[in-house]
């Protein structure tokens, strides 16, 4: 060991200073990053720059050189970012609030102005939230409150999408999609107002439902009671006087037969009943 | 004992920092050439002397001094194996032929590492991503795979067919959504996803699990703001839903080229808001209510019928034989009513005309409860 170090030392100083030039010179860059070389403080080349349909494999990642010391190289995310927006309150046409909550997604399609404008990514995301934020409330300001509940639908997605990607481009990003995450009611007076018009309507509901349950009892029993009165009739008809008489007697028996109160019946000797009585 | 002496010599000597670092050891001293190491006493008044000289004592015997030679550095590395691991105190354990463990330990070590980082054993669920020097090289597929080893290649392999779960919210708290009819509904639902293209999930997204949250709080909610409160909590209403959802997203994440498949959306509950929970409660009695109302009319009318149907039945059967006799059994009829009738009330038969129209009633009931079976009258 000793010898060969004794032997050969200018050789291995040597091949270890090529070594770390060569890990100076040599820059990686994966697929997930773009890689902006910086020279003298201008960017003069991008490195896997992104480029809409590229098959992996096929893109500029890799393996890539630099001078070493003289140039520096930025590494830029190449992948779709997150922007999250602060929930903001957004005043509809008619008067009503509502918490908007929203997210963009963007990515980096201009490194190099990027590098120029924001630097960083970081700068970048804390430039775009507020724009994201303002233009938001711009666009949903100008729709009714209950077109704000579907505002996916519409065209102001597309609207603030298209705003907000005006502004990025000046920081070389692009903005593929603005989404509502959340649509809520404020809490307090919009809410509680809300629960109560819930409230009143399950109310309403509940006693229509009731009324509807005692007007459908009503009608079957009034359905009862007229078939009944059809089968009395049908029956009864046939001989309204034997009826009358067969219900007469009836009447009489239960009203004095088997009535519960005592009776005093005062009979003129004239009554037919006592017309035996009389013995003619 | 023996080894004991030798040891404890040796840390004297150490401490006594005479040892030259190419010099031999205390112990297997077997080149017997009478270069022994003089015990540390006789060496002590030399002073310091030349590190690269072999030992004292023969420089001693020459009575001269000599620079260090090559000859002298390895006259000691006879076979009997070298002393000198580097230096100091350090050895490295040797062979039984008196080798070097260390270029067959740098070798275990490469061999290892080629092991370990150019085969990939890839489980059945899994694919690898192969990137070289950061750059997309291929996919491997399950099973046993060669690559070129790290740091040239590098393999980062994913579970692709697992379902993953999201479930939204994540606690058991209230989260509420507005519906079409500006209602709010609490609901909460679950998001099963997999992988369906490694290579778009590994480079197009920075947060794909995230990303997934967060399209499907839009989507949902979107959704669930074109549908009623009713429809919602109806079954029908949530199969829409889920379903509505699920092509929302897919649509979403593909355009953000997430390589992401979503399997499935349930919705697991939809509760009205704990606010306003005994007014729905409340539908449900009434319901109940309205069905108990229908019900007893039910009874009842069944009763007012049967009652009818007697009724007209026994009429029938009355008249049936009235009809035969009409007046001897018109005739029967009437006295045995009259019959029950009046065995069973207080009799009073007046002779008409000139009788005192008055009658006090109360009097009448007293004689009758004194005198039960009185009479009045003639």
């Amino acid at each position: 060991m000793s010898d060969f170090w004794q032997n050969h030392k200018l050789s291995l100083i040597a091949l270890a200073a090529l070594v770390v030039i060569a890990f100076m010179t040599v820059i990686v860059v994966p697929e997930t990053q773009q890689a902006v070389i910086i020279r003298n403080g201008d960017p003069v080349s991008v490195v896997n720059k992104f480029k809409p349909n590229q098959t992996y494999g096929r893109t500029g990642a890799g393996v890539w050189w630099r001078i070493p010391i003289i140039d520096r190289v930025e590494y830029i995310d190449k992948r779709v970012l997150p922007l999250d927006m602060q929930p903001q309150q957004v005043l509809s046409t008619d008067q009503l609030r509502l918490n908007v909550d929203a997210y963009a997604r963007y990515r980096i399609i201009d490194p190099v102005k990027m590098v120029q404008t924001a630097g960083t990514v970081e700068n970048v995301q804390s430039q775009l939230a507020p724009i994201l934020s303002s233009v938001v409330r711009q666009e949903l300001g100008r729709r009714s409150f209950a077109s704000l509940l579907t505002a996916e639908r519409g065209t102001t997605m597309q609207n603030i999408r298209k705003l907000l990607d005006t502004q990025a481009r000046e920081y070389g990003a692009q903005v593929i999609d603005v989404r509502i995450k959340q649509a809520d009611l404020p809490d307090g007076t919009p809410l509680q107002s809300a629960f109560d018009r819930m409230k009143t309507a399950r109310q309403q509901e509940a006693a229509t439902i009731r009324a509807q349950g005692r007007r459908n009892a009503q009608i079957i029993r009034a359905e009862a009671d007229a078939q009944a009165a059809k089968i009395y009739a049908d029956a009864y008809g046939k001989d309204p006087k034997f009826y009358d008489f067969y219900r007469a007697m009836q009447s009489y028996d239960v009203t004095f037969g088997s009535g519960t109160g005592s009776s005093q019946v005062i009979i003129s000797p004239d009554n037919d009943y006592l017309r035996q009585f009389r013995g003619h | 004992m023996e080894k004991m002496g030798g040891l404890i010599e040796r840390i004297a000597l150490a401490m006594a920092g005479k040892r030259s670092p190419w010099g031999k050891g205390p112990s297997g001293d077997d080149d017997g050439s009478g270069e022994a190491t003089p015990p540390p006493s006789g060496e002590t008044p030399k002073g310091p002397r030349n590190p690269w000289l072999p030992g004292s004592g023969a420089g001693d015997e020459d009575g001269k001094r000599r620079s260090a030679s090559i000859e002298d550095i390895f006259r000691h590395r006879g076979p009997g194996g070298p002393r000198s691991g580097g230096g100091g105190g350090f050895r490295l354990p040797q062979r039984p032929d008196g080798k070097s463990w260390f270029p067959l330990a740098i070798g275990a070590i490469a061999a290892l590492w080629l092991v370990f980082t150019s085969s990939h054993i890839i489980g059945p669920r899994e694919q690898g991503i192969v990137t070289t020097f950061g750059k997309y090289s291929s996919t491997l597929h399950p099973g046993f795979n060669m690559t070129f080893p790290w740091p040239l290649q590098h393999v980062d392999t994913e579970n692709v067919s697992e379902f993953r779960i999201e479930q939204i919210p994540e606690g058991s708290d209230q989260r509420l959504m507005l519906t079409g009819d500006k209602n709010l509904v609490d609901l909460s639902y679950v998001v099963r996803w997999n992988i369906k293209d490694l290579k778009k999930f590994r480079f197009q997204l920075v947060d794909p699990a995230d990303t997934v949250k967060e399209v499907a709080e839009a989507a949902m909610r979107a959704s669930v703001a074109e549908e009623s409160l009713d429809s919602i909590f109806s079954g029908a209403g949530r199969a829409d839903t889920e379903n509505a959802v699920k092509t929302r997203m897919q649509q979403v994440l593909d355009a953000y080229r997430s390589g992401i498949a979503i399997q499935g959306v349930q919705i697991k509950k939809t509760d009205p808001p704990s606010e306003v929970m005994d007014a729905f409660k409340d539908v449900t009695a009434a319901q109940q209510d309205a069905q108990g109302y229908i019900n007893s009319a039910e009874g009842v009318a069944q009763q007012v019928l049967a009652r009818a149907q007697g009724d007209a039945a026994s009429f029938d059967k009355v008249y049936a034989q009235y009809k035969l006799a009409p007046e001897v059994t018109r005739q029967r009829l009437y006295y045995e009513t009259m019959e029950r009738v009046l065995s069973k009330t207080d009799k009073v038969v007046v002779e008409a005309p000139g009788v005192t129209s008055y009658l006090p009633l109360p009097e009448i009931k007293k004689r009758v409860e004194e005198a039960p079976n009185l009479v009045a009258g003639q």
